[in-house]
């Protein structure tokens, strides 16, 4: 799932304070998991809002919403009858569904309430952990799960580097290193061998650095 | 030959080498970097030109490397992959070789975290093995990556780094064999102050046959003081500074710390010199390059063969 985390309210303040009507929306799908857009924090983040306001003697008018998903169009018209009565949409979705709300409502200012952070998983209650950098290309079959990608804080492919210590990585004590996980995991299933074979340089093409991706299936269009 | 390099011809004819490190200067103090220089000539078989180390901004090693030519010194060239993609990684190995390096020592570099451009984007395009596959492909094939032929191929003598201090313990020696498959000619070892672990890494290089195929320079630091011995053991990555020596360095007076530290850097070449399968040192005597001619006289290695 996407992980993001809210912004401050005065950070979202400089950038709405200027209209006199605000629609909040939250999206109930991957940034509700991580509890930073569902539901609830839009809630929450429209009576911070107003509280906030009222303390500088302003009233606009602030009005909660929240979508299933921000990035599916079937689920963003949900929304569109609330949308002409507003001057701005103050999205708690994702990057990608900001954006896919500025797609469809094209008259509107979409201003975004989180900052959106990485591809992860609920490790635990509060605690979520980036583990994919959507390359385009999956290699956790060669590494034991554990993606050097993204769980290595310098992408390395054949291994540490001379600064993992103690299973942590020379960035910060708190970052586990990427590579002692991999040689730990296929130590424990037998499958060191695999990682003795040279790794070419990654084609980076099918990453971000190919230009912004877009998957297009005909078996799929309507 | 695979190389016109002279530190080749040194390790080839069995001598024992000493390579020392020289960091360029923090802007473009071409006379800072001189003097340095000039204080190594014809102490050392070649000498280390360090790229963008710990991630601070440094004047580029391509260009010092060009100024310590020019004074008579053999550079290493070493190449950091942080900073550049494959494109600028391989233009800069042309231009160098186009200069007259004929060593080169290929490097991950530390993370951009700990220098002084914190923001700065990662590059990591390659990684350290696959920059020694880059430069070996390039000498034995006269192809790039990619296959392309190039014109006037660099034919470089190839080194690489290998910290024997570093986690997993398991995994050390296997990535050295790894660098020694992509084509590694020598390794510059990570500081050695933990003179057990370096012995029992390097026994597990001989079994595997590793000394056989490479050499192995033993990496060398001296300490100014105990202050600096804590800082290395505490702060700078992937150090293994025993708790007998911060207190051997606490044991004396603080003016006398500096002499104490080169005594035991005198010692550590004597033992590691011991050690069978280690071909040479490298003094990284960092902002201490002046103390390397009186280290390298006390420990019997001023005098460089004529090759």
């Amino acid at each position: 799932m996407i992980v993001a985390e809210l912004k401050r309210i005065d950070e979202i303040r400089k950038m709405i304070d200027r209209y006199s009507s605000i629609l909040v929306v939250g999206c109930d799908s991957c940034v509700a998991e991580c509890a930073a857009g569902g539901n609830r924090e839009t809630m929450l983040l429209a009576a911070a809002l107003r509280l906030s306001y009222r303390k500088d003697n302003k009233n606009p008018v602030i009005t909660e919403a929240c979508l299933d998903r921000q990035c599916v169009d079937d689920f963003i018209e949900g929304i569109a009858h609330q949308v002409p009565e507003h001057e701005v949409i103050l999205s708690l979705g994702c990057g990608a569904g900001v954006q896919a709300l500025a797609r469809v409502y094209t008259d509107k200012p979409i201003i975004p309430a989180l900052d959106t952070l990485f591809i992860g998983e609920t490790q635990m209650r509060g605690v979520w952990q980036e583990n994919c950098l959507g390359c385009g290309q999956c290699k956790l079959g060669h590494f034991g799960a554990v993606c050097p990608v993204t769980r290595c804080s310098k992408k390395l492919m054949n291994g540490p580097c001379g600064g993992s210590k103690e299973g942590r990585c020379e960035v910060h004590p708190e970052i586990p290193c990427g590579w002692d996980m991999i040689v730990t995991r296929l130590e424990t299933l037998g499958e060191l061998d695999r990682l003795s074979e040279y790794v070419p340089p990654v084609d980076w093409s099918t990453s971000h650095s190919g230009g912004p991706r877009r998957v297009v299936r005909e078996d799929q269009k309507p | 030959m695979k190389t016109e390099s002279r530190l080749e011809k040194v390790l080839a004819a069995g001598h024992f080498a000493v390579t020392a490190e020289c960091g360029p200067p923090k802007g473009s103090d071409v006379g800072a970097l001189e003097e340095k220089g000039k204080i190594l000539l014809n102490k050392v078989d070649a000498v280390n030109v360090t790229d963008n180390q710990t991630a601070i901004v440094r004047m580029s090693s391509v260009a010092a490397c060009s100024i310590l030519k020019n004074l008579g010194h053999e550079p290493i060239l070493q190449m950091v992959t942080r900073d550049r993609n494959r494109i600028a990684l391989q233009s800069d190995l042309f231009g160098a070789y186009a200069l007259g390096m004929r060593n080169v020592l290929c490097l991950t570099g530390d993370h951009q975290c700990f220098g002084n451009q914190k923001q700065a984007v990662g590059v990591f395009d390659l990684d350290s093995i696959q920059l020694v596959r880059t430069v070996r492909d390039m000498r034995e094939t006269g192809k790039i990556i990619g296959g392309e032929d190039i014109q006037v191929p660099p034919r470089m003598f190839i080194g690489a780094a290998e910290n024997p201090f570093a986690d997993p313990l398991s995994w050390r020696v296997v990535r050295l064999a790894k660098k020694v498959d992509a084509g590694v000619d020598f390794i510059q070892t990570q500081c050695i102050f933990n003179l057990d672990r370096f012995s029992r890494f390097m026994e597990q290089a001989r079994d595997m046959g590793l000394t056989e195929k490479i050499s192995i320079l033993a990496g060398i630091t001296p300490m100014k003081s105990v202050g600096m011995a804590r800082y290395m053991a505490n702060k700078v990555a992937g150090m293994d500074v025993p708790e007998d020596l911060i207190k051997r360095m606490a044991g004396v007076p603080k003016e006398q710390q500096a002499e104490e530290g080169i005594k035991i850097t005198v010692e550590t070449i004597q033992q590691v010199r011991e050690i069978s399968g280690v071909a040479g040192v490298h003094l990284m005597a960092i902002e201490w390059e002046h103390k390397v001619p009186e280290i390298l006289a006390a420990a019997g290695l001023d005098k460089r063969p004529v090759v």
